[in-house]
C-alpha cells in the first residue's frame, strides 16, 4: 500500500526521503529476483517502454533495458544517431511519434539540462532520466545509494565523498541530492576548477586536498574527467591531475583505514584510479553495476503502478 | 465495523493438531516434501506448522517464504501498489512435493500468482494446498486447496481475520469482521 509521491522521475530533487526508501526497499527484493534460477517475473507484461537515447551509452542503456525484460515489458531501442533527428526533427516531434505507437513509458538520456523536465510537461507517458546533460542521473544515485547500504547497513550517518570533475558531473549532483535526502554527509573534493562555485550552498564540504578527504570519508565516490564536456582546458594535462588526485594503492595503504570505493564508470584507469584499486577488495564497482539492474527493476516496477 | 469470534484459542489448537496428522498421514516421513508459506500472512501458520510437524516426525522440515506480488494479475488495476515481501526458498523444488501455506483462501488469485512464482524454483512433482480458512462460494478461479482448517460461508462485505501468536502457547483467534 505504498507507492511513489512521482510520476515521473526527473531528478532525485524531486523525491522524498520516503520514496527513496521505497525505491531501495522494493529494489532489494528484485536483487533476489535476479538470483534466483529463472530471473524473470511478469509484473511488466503488458507495459511498453521506449529507451531514447540521444547520447552514447553502454552501461545505463544495457541495465536498463536488461531491467526492462527481467520484468516482461516490451522493449523498443531508439539512438539518435541512427535516426529522423539527424534530418531535423525536434525532440517533442521524436517523443510524440514514438507514443503514437501506444507505448506507455520512455527512458531517455538527452545532453542537454532539463530535456526530460520539458518533456513531461507535454507529454502522458512516465518518463525515466537516464541523465540529461550535466544536471541529474536520478537512477545511478540510487544505485550508490544501494550499493553503500548493502556495503555498510545504512546511508544515514555516513561520510562519502565525492572525487573529480564535479563541474561536468550528473551524477555527482544526483549524488548529493540523494545522499543528504538520506541523511549522509557529502563532501566533493578536486581541482578547484572543477568543483562549481557554488556548490557549498548544497551544504555539502569543499576539499581540494586527496589526502584530507580520503582520511575524513567511509565511502570515496571516485568520478571520470569527462573531456568529451570540456571545451576549456580545466587542468595542464592528464598525468599530472592524475598525480594530485588520482586514487592509487601506496595512497590508501598510507592511510591506514578502510574506505569503500566507487565509480560510477567507465574508468579510465591509471588516471582517477589506478587499476589495483579499482579490482581491490575494497572497490565495490562491478556490485554497482549488478545493483543497477534491480534499481532500474524497482524505478520502472514503482512508476508503472503509479495511476 | 464489528466483530466476533469464530473461532477461538483452545479450537485452533486443535485445529492445528489435526492439519499436522493429516499432513503426515498424506506425507509420512516429509522425505520429498517441502513447505512454501506465503508471504505476509501465511508465514506465522507455516512458522507455526513447521515447528509443530518437525516435533511430530523428529526432523527439520524445510520451510521456504514466498512473495507473488511480482506475480500478481492485479498490477495496475488497483488503486495501489501492494509492497513486496522477502522471498526466501534455500532450497530447489524440482522433483519435490510442494505444501503451499496460507491462512484464508478466498478468490484464489494469490494461489495462481503463487503457483506461477514458485516455477522459478523448478518443477514440483505435486503441488497441495493447505489454508487454515476456506472462504467457500467466493473463488474467481478454479482452485481448491487439500488440507482446510475450517470452511467459511460469508458475505462480500465481510472479511475473515486470523490472528495468530509467533509462537505457540500464546493466544491464537479467528474473527468475522463486518466491514
Amino acid at each position: 500500500m505504498s507507492q511513489l509521491s512521482v510520476k515521473h522521475l526527473l531528478g532525485i530533487k524531486d523525491l522524498s526521503g520516503k520514496d527513496i526508501e521505497l525505491i531501495l526497499e522494493t529494489a532489494k527484493h528484485f536483487k533476489e529476483v535476479i538470483n534466483r534460477p529463472i530471473k524473470k517475473v511478469p509484473s511488466l507484461r503488458d507495459v511498453t517502454i521506449a529507451n531514447v537515447f540521444f547520447e552514447n551509452s553502454t552501461r545505463t542503456r544495457l541495465s536498463f533495458e536488461l531491467a526492462q525484460k527481467r520484468l516482461s515489458a516490451d522493449v523498443i531501442n531508439f539512438s539518435a544517431s541512427a535516426s529522423s533527428v539527424k534530418k531535423g526533427e525536434t525532440l517533442l516531434d521524436t517523443v510524440n511519434n514514438i507514443l503514437a505507437m501506444k507505448v506507455d513509458m520512455i527512458v531517455m538520456r538527452h545532453a542537454s539540462v532539463g530535456a526530460p523536465h520539458f518533456l513531461a510537461k507535454h507529454i502522458k507517458a512516465n518518463i525515466v532520466n537516464a541523465g540529461d546533460g550535466t544536471h541529474e542521473h536520478p537512477t545511478q544515485a540510487l544505485l550508490d545509494s544501494f550499493s553503500i547500504k548493502e556495503k555498510l547497513g545504512t546511508v544515514g550517518g555516513k561520510k562519502v565523498c565525492i572525487f573529480g570533475d564535479i563541474l561536468h558531473s550528473r551524477v555527482a549532483l544526483s549524488n548529493i541530492f540523494a545522499l543528504q535526502k538520506q541523511g549522509a554527509e557529502v563532501m566533493v573534493c578536486g581541482p578547484s576548477t572543477l568543483i562549481p562555485k557554488h556548490i557549498h550552498e548544497l551544504g555539502v564540504k569543499v576539499e581540494h586536498d586527496i589526502r584530507k578527504a580520503l582520511l575524513w570519508c567511509d565511502v570515496a565516490n571516485v568520478l571520470r574527467i569527462q573531456l568529451e564536456r570540456q571545451t576549456i582546458k580545466y587542468f595542464p594535462t592528464l598525468r599530472e591531475y592524475s598525480q594530485y588526485y588520482g586514487i592509487n594503492k601506496p595512497l590508501l595503504d598510507s592511510l591506514n583505514k578502510e574506505i569503500v570505493i566507487m565509480h560510477p564508470g567507465p574508468i579510465n584507469r591509471g588516471v582517477e584510479l589506478s587499476s589495483d584499486v579499482a579490482d581491490s577488495g575494497h572497490s565495490i564497482i562491478l556490485n554497482q553495476v549488478e545493483n543497477g539492474v534491480a534499481v532500474r527493476m524497482a524505478v520502472l516496477y514503482l512508476l508503472a503502478g503509479v495511476k | 465495523m464489528s466483530k466476533r469470534i469464530i473461532i477461538d484459542n483452545d479450537l485452533l489448537q486443535i485445529m492445528l493438531d489435526r492439519l499436522c496428522q493429516q499432513l503426515i498421514e498424506s506425507h509420512d516421513t516429509f522425505s520429498d516434501s517441502v513447505l512454501i508459506a506465503l508471504q505476509p500472512r501465511g508465514v506465522t501458520l507455516g512458522n507455526r506448522i513447521q515447528k509443530k510437524l518437525s516435533k511430530m516426525v523428529k526432523k527439520e522440515i524445510p520451510l521456504g517464504y514466498l512473495d507473488v506480488t511480482f506475480f500478481r494479475d492485479d498490477f495496475r488495476r488497483n488503486e495501489s501498489l501492494i509492497k513486496a515481501n522477502a522471498t526466501n526458498v534455500p532450497f530447489l523444488i524440482e522433483d519435490k512435493k510442494v505444501i503451499l501455506i496460507d491462512d484464508v483462501l478466498y478468490t484464489g488469485r494469490t494461489i495462481r500468482a503463487a503457483m506461477d512464482a514458485m516455477l522459478a524454483f523448478g518443477r514440483p512433482k505435486k503441488v497441495e494446498l493447505l489454508s487454515l480458512i476456506n472462504r467457500k462460494y467466493s473463488r474467481d478461479m478454479p482452485i481448491q486447496p487439500t488440507f482446510v482448517g475450517k470452511e467459511v460461508i460469508c458475505l462480500e462485505s465481510e472479511k475473515v481475520l486470523v490472528e495468530l501468536s509467533p509462537q505457540e502457547g500464546g493466544k491464537d483467534t479467528i474473527w468475522l469482521v463486518k466491514k
